[in-house]
């Protein structure tokens, strides 16, 4: 009887409410996928966050800090979302520290020049996006609603990273270089952002029969891939693929193999920074223990008074 | 009126501020820090633009912000502060904003019609700040005993630099005394009379935090000078 009103409501594109009955496995994928995708914003900001102190002009500063901030606040709405589903945000913490739950593979690579701020923003937002304009139509509403407001965003924060990348392929010859580096670095690993093979992946089908996924990992990277190609030729860049192609036939645009070991060893917490991501949330977490200690203390007073 | 000297003030005080993010004690302090942060960057950036406008040699906010040394910087001692633990961070905001607060009142009045546009904007803002800094320094002052020790430690590592603000504004130190001592009574919290008060800031004697501040600050724009970014 719940179990079918449940389906009627998939059925009929409806939103499931944080109030109605959900067979406990599509609760427990969504938190996953919620804490996941929240965890993956907070630890974005580090990468980011170091090149504030250094961004080249003040206005490139400015709107970094205020592109952290976003993700901050993408976090905050994520994890709201999360807590409908009947988790708080300290566990959540929790099982970011302890390594129980994941983020974004993206973010454990290091950002080591400022045309990483703009490469980030064009390709790993550019792909987060192809990602999260389909979570926008996911079944869960709370997740759903969240959605339509951090893609507005992000949008925002891929025009700007392109716009970065843009001014430094205009500049000097070693401006140009720089944007090509970084370019090298984060090409991979961003079409590594969308996941294993449909056909290894574990979650896919269950979660595109609950539409919580509504378009498939591999779908999802060839539309980035050819979304990207032209920007990287407006650019002048090359993008580090010897069998990128045009396949007339198909439409799309062919590209070489994957490399799965490394994408599997990052996962599995073996990338350059995984250790120092998780270190330096941690440690910015267990410094502010006494402050929130201080503030639920303050709280409570002011509670009872 | 000083335009380089308060836009120094605010320009360092951002750069210290944006060193918190991604590092605050929760999601919404690094959300608000950043804020902030923004605010006072926004604030340096009119005025060093304005700055350059009075000088006429054409000098841009990035000309005055990334190509000067730390001689020549002239921003209060108390702004390159480092931020020590959050209650440091929140001791030099309250005092900062107790401070600004009436600089910006006092400024919206001046004949200088783009600082006097600046300053009345610019007092909105600050006033959030002080509500925001008055409102943590309530909340660690009666927090916890530990809370409480941190936030008071901050405000004696501070203490030495709180004369130089008033300086060049003595009708400001009234004002600043009504904002700041009821906080301060309220928090269990009090600011020592420090014997022996640093200044000199304006002349470009700083300590020696600027310095490292500004290497950080202006490296890349110096590797590379005369590109666009």
């Amino acid at each position: 009887m719940r179990e079918a009103k449940f389906r009627a409501l998939l059925e009929a594109e409806e939103k499931v409410e944080s109030t109605d009955w959900m067979p406990e496995e599509y609760r427990q994928t969504l938190i996953r996928q919620i804490a996941q995708h929240a965890h993956s914003e907070i630890i974005g900001m580090q990468p980011e966050g170091n090149w504030i102190s250094r961004a080249p002009s003040l206005r490139r500063k400015a709107i970094l800090i205020a592109k952290v901030q976003d993700e901050a606040g993408h976090g905050l709405y994520l994890y709201s979302a999360a807590e409908t589903l009947g988790v708080n945000r300290d566990q959540l913490m929790e099982l970011l520290h302890s390594g129980k739950q994941k983020y974004s593979s993206i973010f454990n690579y290091p950002t080591l020049s400022w045309a990483d701020m703009g490469a980030i923003g064009w390709l790993v937002d550019g792909a987060a996006i192809t990602n999260q304009v389909m979570l926008k139509r996911c079944s869960y509403g709370p997740y759903a609603r969240a959605m339509v407001k951090i893609c507005l965003e992000e949008s925002f924060h891929q025009r700007q990273g392109y716009e970065i990348m843009l001014t430094l392929c205009n500049g000097s010859a070693e401006q140009k270089a720089m944007a090509q580096d970084s370019l090298d670095r984060w090409w991979w690993p961003s079409l590594m952002m969308f996941g294993p093979h449909d056909s290894e992946s574990t979650h896919t089908e269950q979660s595109m029969e609950w539409k919580i996924k509504r378009v498939s990992n591999d779908e999802l990277r060839q539309q980035f891939v050819d979304m990207t190609v032209p920007q990287a030729d407006y650019l002048g860049l090359q993008i580090p693929d010897p069998d990128l192609a045009w396949n007339e036939e198909r439409g799309h645009y062919d590209f070489g193999p994957i490399d799965w070991d490394e994408f599997w060893a990052v996962v599995k917490g073996h990338g350059p920074m995984n250790r120092d991501r998780i270190e330096h949330k941690r440690k910015a977490w267990d410094d502010g223990a006494w402050v929130r200690q201080a503030a639920a203390v303050s709280s409570a007073v002011a509670g009872s008074a | 009126m000083n335009v380089l000297g308060f836009a120094d003030d605010n320009l360092i005080l951002a750069q210290r501020l944006s060193e918190w993010v991604a590092a605050a004690p929760d999601l919404e302090l690094d959300i608000a820090v950043a804020n902030i942060a923004l605010d006072h960057l926004g604030v340096a950036r009119a005025l060093l633009t304005h700055f350059g406008d009075l000088e006429g040699k054409g000098r841009t906010e990035d000309d005055l912000a990334m190509f000067r040394s730390e001689r020549e910087l002239t921003n209060l001692l108390i702004c390159e502060q480092p931020n020590g633990d959050f209650g440091q961070t929140i001791a030099r905001q309250l005092l900062f904003d107790s401070y600004q607060v009436g600089l910006w009142e006092k400024l919206a009045g001046s004949p200088d019609e783009v600082l006097a546009a600046v300053a009345s904007k610019a007092l909105l803002e600050a006033r959030y700040h002080w509500q925001h800094s008055a409102t943590w320094t309530e909340r660690l002052g009666r927090g916890t005993e530990e809370s409480n020790r941190r936030m008071q430690s901050g405000l004696v590592a501070l203490a030495r630099y709180v004369d130089e603000m008033f300086d060049e504004h003595q009708d400001l130190r009234r004002g600043f005394d009504e904002r700041l001592t009821p906080v301060l009574d309220e928090s269990r919290l009090v600011l020592p009379k420090d014997p022996f008060p640093r200044r000199g800031g304006r002349r470009g004697m700083h300590t020696e935090h600027l310095g490292h501040l500004l290497a950080k600050m202006q490296s890349l724009a110096r590797a590379y000078p005369g590109v666009q970014w």
